[in-house]
């Protein structure tokens, strides 16, 4: 047991817990009992809140334990969350201002509220929120796996279910604080937890290659690492094979993270359009700090950090790799400080995945086929409940279910959420796609998508399926026909699901076009994708 | 009747800035070890150095595309304000 490092991370994880409950109070508008304001904080959070709540969001726990961990085991092609991080600002700059303006002028909680008003098809809608929850939940589980690497390295590795017991009282904790304050919440303790972060990653990027030799050592010890390993894929720079898969991925993961959601759910709480066109700029701070992250997967191998041995599943974990090189390299108070940042940083996006969820769930299922007359009031309620039922069911996932299954469901959530990319996105531009070609897409690009994941084998060979996202473009199968027969370039699955998608949704919408088959109603009007926070006649928050 | 101002999509040139990041995804022009700086191989602070030019994409395009309105006020609204304009003038 690390006391030290146990003391400051009860300390600051209570702090947090305060803060949490506080929250709600916190420029409290009207009532808590609206979506506007427990699901969007009261749509009012300016450039300041917006950057750390963005970016509490998207550069999660698991992130953050995750890419190290992957550049420590594969090498370059891990660095491609850099690349991926920074064209997402200059790709989502325009769409993210037409959708914060036509959701602020007709009240659109979810992507999904979106794409029912402008299609009037409750059938698109419907799909793009189970898409949005069943990419949403192995996310959230994906936080409880980085809060437990830190759990278990503050010496909390316990078996079986005592074992997790202490995540457990982690997550009950903010699970009652979320539904009591909403968006607020997360809000207020992503000023804590990005703080954390940044004090920690810059003081592990300047003292541990000061402390290790220099990056050039560090270099050297990772290419004589990974010229030792039998494994042709690793290096310290692309190969022939993987450098396709390394842009496709980057591009792919930049054009889905929007879509996701909880990110969407940190825009729509933004107050104008200035604030986010500002932190369009602001937000990559974020990246380049996730680019020297990354880079301690290197200094980890150079320092000599072994994985710890889960003991509840009896593997070593990798994701134990960047806490155990902070508790191998730094003196106990500063490890603790930074295992509270990792901590922490798992409560920030799993509380605003769970709230985004719940608005799906509330908003999109619950008012759309079961209480078509739910007040605001009754929406309110029911997304709190909802993100409780979320919050556990990602608990569950992580107790009786192996770790590896979250991890494998999240990287077939990255692949589900891009194919509602036509819908929700290209949708913000033009109506040209047909409902029918949408689905029609949407479910050529979920059903090919999964067959393709389902054939790749782990890089190990120890599993036989969802072992990759990286497809070789000589197992591209079309109905039997081998376009690229033989070859082992790599492509991303996610990218040729949104090709096939994007394909069929053409397909069908030129016949239906033809045969003049009735293409729903928008209820969206031109002047709606520009509204502003000074425009007249705004529609009231909250009101009831 | 479609005006000018409410039509739904709005251009400035100064949008195709957004595109420039994209070449962070064109890998043969950085994989490569030298000339490295601080340590760091090409490869690794090339796409460091993307940070910032991803910053002064968006940071241009949000300047130059800031004083136009986002919306132009509807119809009765505008005729208000450029009796308004005449007035001071």
């Amino acid at each position: 047991m690390r006391w030290t490092e146990l003391v400051i991370f009860v300390v600051l994880f209570g702090v947090v817990t305060v803060m949490g409950f506080v929250a709600a109070k916190w420029k409290a508008g009207g009532s808590l009992d609206h979506l506007d304001e427990w699901g969007l904080g009261g749509r009012k959070f300016g450039s300041w809140i917006t950057w750390f709540l963005i970016g509490g969001d998207v550069y999660t726990a698991y992130t953050f334990v995750a890419v190290p961990a992957l550049m420590f085991s594969a090498g370059a092609a891990g660095f491609f969350a850099l690349p991926y991080t920074v064209i997402l600002y200059p790709l989502a700059f325009m769409p993210l201002l037409r959708i914060w303006s036509v959701s602020r002028a007709k009240g659109y909680v979810t992507p999904a509220d979106f794409v029912r008003g402008r299609y009037g098809s409750s059938v698109l809608a419907l799909l793009v929120a189970i898409t949005g929850i069943v990419a949403t939940m192995p996310y959230i589980a994906l936080q409880l796996v980085g809060l437990e690497a830190v759990l278990r390295t503050l010496g909390l590795n316990g078996s079986g279910l005592v074992g997790h017991l202490p995540l457990l009282i982690a997550f009950v904790i903010l699970a009652v604080y979320t539904y009591q304050s909403g968006l607020r919440a997360p809000a207020l303790i992503a000023f804590v937890k990005d703080i954390l972060v940044y004090v920690v990653i810059i003081v592990a990027v300047v003292y541990l290659p000061i402390k290790l030799g220099g990056w050039g050592e560090i270099f050297q010890a990772a290419d004589e690492k990974f010229k030792a390993t039998p494994a042709p894929g690793d290096g310290i720079l692309l190969n022939a094979n993987n450098q396709l898969q390394y842009a496709t991925l980057a591009l792919g993961s930049a054009l889905a993270l929007f879509l996701y959601p909880h990110s969407l759910t940190g825009v729509l709480a933004s107050r104008g359009r200035n604030v986010i066109k500002r932190n369009m700029s602001a937000l990559p701070a974020y990246s380049l700090l996730l680019g020297l992250l990354a880079l301690l997967g290197f200094v980890a191998i150079a320092a000599g950090t072994k994985p710890l041995i889960n003991q509840a599943t009896g593997n070593p974990d990798t994701n134990t790799i960047i806490p155990n090189l902070f508790a191998g390299q730094f003196p106990a108070w500063f490890a603790g400080v930074a295992f509270a940042a990792i901590g922490i940083g798992a409560l920030v996006p799993a509380a605003i995945m769970s709230i985004a969820a719940a608005n799906l769930w509330t908003r999109n299922i619950y008012k759309e086929y079961f209480r078509r007359d739910a007040t605001p009031k009754q929406e309110a309620k029911q997304a709190k409940l909802a993100s409780l039922v979320v919050k556990f069911g990602a608990v569950a996932f992580v107790l009786f279910i192996d770790p590896q299954f979250s991890i494998d469901l999240q990287l077939i959530g990255g692949v589900m959420i891009l194919q509602t990319l036509p819908a929700v996105a290209i949708a913000l531009y033009t109506r040209w796609f047909h409902i029918w070609g949408l689905v029609g897409g949407w479910i050529a690009g979920m059903g090919w998508g999964m067959i393709m994941l389902y054939n790749i084998p782990s890089a190990d060979g120890k599993r036989k399926h969802f072992g990759a996202s990286a497809l070789k473009l000589g197992e591209l199968n079309l109905f039997g026909w081998h376009p690229f027969g033989g070859s082992t370039v790599q492509i991303y699955v996610g990218f040729v699901a949104l090709v096939t998608n994007l394909v069929v949704a053409v397909l069908i919408t030129v016949v239906a076009r033809r045969f003049k088959v009735f293409n729903g109603i928008d209820q969206t009007e031109p002047a709606d994708y520009h509204v502003d926070e000074d425009s007249a006649k705004l529609r009231p928050v909250g009101a009831h | 009747m479609t005006q000018p101002g409410h039509s739904g999509l709005r251009w400035s040139s100064w949008n195709l800035l957004l595109l420039l990041p994209l070449g962070l995804l064109i890998t043969p022009i950085f994989n490569r070890t030298g000339p490295a700086l601080f340590g760091l191989p090409f490869y690794y602070w090339f796409q460091l150095a993307g940070v910032a030019v991803g910053v002064l994409a968006t940071s241009v395009v949000f300047a130059k595309t800031k004083d136009k309105p986002t919306a132009p006020p509807p119809g009765p609204d505008r005729d208000v304000d450029t009796l308004d304009e005449g007035a001071g003038a």
